[in-house]
């Protein structure tokens, strides 16, 4: 692959997925944990799963890791049906979310635990062991238990274990989260680092979508055991298909009302006695048709003179927050809708610009917003 | 004030239930035996003051122990008791293992009810189920009866007042010690350790050998002792299961107070037992603290 090249097999019709989920459902009783998933994962991909707490995604790693069957539907790795295969001769390893250390076992020998089954020479353990144990800045506490460590040192432990057989396929169920700011990028880097010198296919579930965004090749919104978007990170971001996944990446406001095929655009109307907006999508609509138009605040400009631009609306800031390199404005609208705008601090001399109920304008080209179904 | 209080209550308990009565079994151990009540010499005369007390000491000596190992009668039970104890023991873990380990493994809303059935024998007395026992492994027994009639043996087995009755015996009676601490500890492992294991390329067979077998060895330690311990001493089972030949140093001692009334040598013998209990029961104690360090 050359460097100009794209990593997108997604894309290209002939590649073979390494993973594949076919109408993959998961019931637990009569609660369904995961409704009828089909998803392709790619070879060397770092795939992140994101969504609220309790949709589905441990679920969906532990069917993968193959602790949970599936109650209907198949999951292929590298084309084959993985039902018949117990967790232990699987090309996988998981990293589990409540860690699983053994605590019988020092740091080293939970490393090595994997490494010991497949009967490899000594030394060559040893030496991966302390190959991991650098990777994770672990030297010092090589020699403790478990429970003579702290939170964050056990998640590194966790992750050095699942890293340490160099499996084919790494499931690492939310690998950063009890680790601090600094250490967590370090290690997001690392992994990235990592997956591009061993080829290893990631999948990663994460709450923080700034990690998805950073590290993962793509990128599935996940609802009610439900795939609501699979997408690389710009895509997903710019591009959400649902209200749902534009709220839950990032920041956005949305409006409701309907749309009116125009000239190469659609006229949105949302509110009585407030202009229309201007909206272009691939999307074909009917003329009346209810939906919603979602815009980032940093697509937002906000002005104290009336700017020249299609959509312009006036409003007044209720309320501003600091966030040191940007600040973000709440502005209310004629009707009471709130929009948000984000504004760069590039200058630190000047006095804040714009202040608590200031009258002010806010607008964005067409190309800005989003124009959603649903 | 407080702490005082607290740590002075066992305190007093102790000294009063145990220090005492070992310095007075102690004290019978280094008397003569004599026919009178009681029956050994010297007694504590205090109306003579200092020449009372003087003599009361000289006359303590060590004859007692001197003559225990004289006689191989003596150092044959202990060493028989530790075998029986240590084998009933194992014999136990061999039967209480598996149980424990089903019913940390059964529906949690079974383990309740799973756990009362375990305790629910001592609700009745334990001198009764031992009788109990000898009616199933009589010659005419039940053992026998069903045996016989499903056509396995066609003569009937011995196995009351020999070994292998004291072995049921001990296994029967001391089985919820060996249940309990186990389950105790299988009960609380985290089930995704083994899920774990097996994704790092275990079988299930060697995930519980590598890991349910080392979380629950302090179960297994605190279990094994808890048989063990009261075992080595026991006699009821040995004198009602047992036969001539089970040789137990309970059943000696019993004889010594009892059947020869030589109190100043069976207290010998029991104060060595005491000493030889000590061993255990200190392993016992650190496998305890060690545990309780552990789950901090
Ligand atoms: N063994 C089980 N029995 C019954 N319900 C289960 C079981 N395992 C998971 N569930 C349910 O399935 C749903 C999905 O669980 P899952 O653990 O996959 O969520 P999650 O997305 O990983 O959440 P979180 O982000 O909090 O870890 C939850 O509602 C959970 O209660
Ligand atoms: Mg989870």
């Amino acid at each position: 692959m050359s460097p100009q090249e794209v990593f997108a097999p997604w894309d290209d019709p002939n590649a073979r997925p390494l993973i594949q989920f076919k109408g993959v459902t998961k019931r637990f009783g009569d609660f369904t944990a995961i409704d009828n998933v089909t998803l392709d994962i790619y070879a060397r991909e770092f795939f992140a799963l994101l969504g609220p707490s309790g949709c589905g995604k441990t679920t969906l790693m532990r069917m993968l890791a193959g602790f949970e069957t599936p109650s209907e539907g198949t999951i292929l790795l590298d084309g084959t049906d993985q039902a018949p295969i117990p967790p232990n001769q699987r090309a996988t390893n998981m990293m589990f979310q409540s860690y699983a250390l053994f605590p019988h076992l020092t740091v080293r020998d939970n490393i090595a635990f994997g490494l010991k089954r497949e009967g490899k020479p000594k030394d060559e353990i040893h030496a991966r062991v302390e190959e991991m144990l650098r990777l994770v800045q672990l030297q010092q506490f090589a020699a403790r238990k478990p429970h003579q460590i702290s939170g964050g040192q056990r998640q590194r432990v966790a992750l050095a274990r699942a890293l340490a057989k160099a499996p084919k396929l790494l499931l690492l169920d939310e690998p950063l989260g009890a680790l601090d700011k600094k250490l967590r990028e370090e290690t997001q880097f690392e992994l990235m680092d990592i997956q591009e010198k061993t080829g290893t296919t990631f999948v990663i579930v994460t709450h923080d979508q700034e990690e998805a965004m950073t590290v993962a090749s793509r990128v599935a919104v996940m609802d009610h055991g439900q795939l609501k978007q699979v997408a690389t990170p710009p895509q997903i971001y710019e591009n959400p298909n649902t209200v749902y996944v534009a709220d839950f990446i990032g920041e956005v406001t949305i409006f409701q009302g309907t749309a009116k095929k125009a000239d190469g655009y659609y006229e949105f109307t949302w509110a009585e006695g407030q202009p229309p907006l201007k909206c272009r999508s691939p999307l074909e609509l009917s003329n009346g048709q209810s939906c919603f138009v979602a815009v980032r605040p940093e697509k937002v400009e906000i002005s104290h003179v009336k700017p020249e631009d299609d959509n312009v609306l006036p409003g007044k800031i209720i309320d501003i927050g600091y966030l040191g390199n940007l600040s973000t404005y709440h502005v209310e609208l004629g009707n009471g809708q709130i929009i948000r705008a984000q504004n760069f601090n590039t200058d630190r001399s000047t006095r804040q610009v714009f202040t608590w109920d200031d009258q002010v304008w806010v607008n964005w080209t067409v190309g800005c917003a989003v124009l959603l179904e649903q | 004030m407080r702490r005082a209080i607290l740590i002075g209550i066992p305190f007093i308990w102790l000294l009063a239930l145990f220090l005492i009565p070992f310095v007075i079994v102690f004290k019978i151990s280094l008397s003569d035996l004599a026919l009178s009540i009681p029956p050994y010499t010297p007694q504590l005369d205090l109306s003579q003051g200092w020449a009372g007390i003087r003599d009361f000491f000289s006359q303590l000596d060590f004859e007692n122990y001197i003559f225990l190992t004289t006689d191989d009668l003596y150092w044959r039970a202990y060493l028989s008791s530790l075998k029986i104890a240590a084998v009933a023991t194992f014999l136990t873990l061999l039967v209480g293992y598996p149980i424990a380990y089903g019913m940390a493994r059964a529906e949690e809303s079974w383990r309740p009810m799973l756990l009362m059935l375990v305790i629910l024998p001592f609700w009745t007395s334990f001198l009764i189920r031992v009788y109990s026992w000898m009616g199933i492994l009589s010659s005419e027994g039940y053992l026998n009866q069903v045996l016989l009639a499903l056509g396995i043996i066609s003569d009937p087995l011995t196995i009351l007042n020999t070994n292998a009755a004291v072995y049921i015996g001990i296994v029967y009676t001391y089985l919820p010690f060996m249940i309990l601490p186990i389950y105790a500890t299988l009960e609380k492992m985290d089930i995704s350790l083994l899920e774990a294991a097996e994704d790092l390329g275990c079988s299930r067979f060697s995930a519980f050998w590598l890991v349910t077998i080392p979380l629950s060895l302090p179960g297994i330690v605190a279990g094994c002792f808890l048989v063990f311990i009261p075992t080595i001493g026991e006699f009821v089972i040995p004198s009602l299961l047992g036969g001539s030949q089970t040789l137990m140093i309970g059943k000696v001692l019993w004889e010594e107070f009892f059947s020869n009334r030589d109190w100043p040598v069976a207290s010998a013998v029991a104060v060595i037992l005491l000493l030889i209990l000590v061993i255990p029961i200190v392993l016992f104690q650190r496998n305890e603290q060690k545990q309780r360090e552990a789950g901090k």
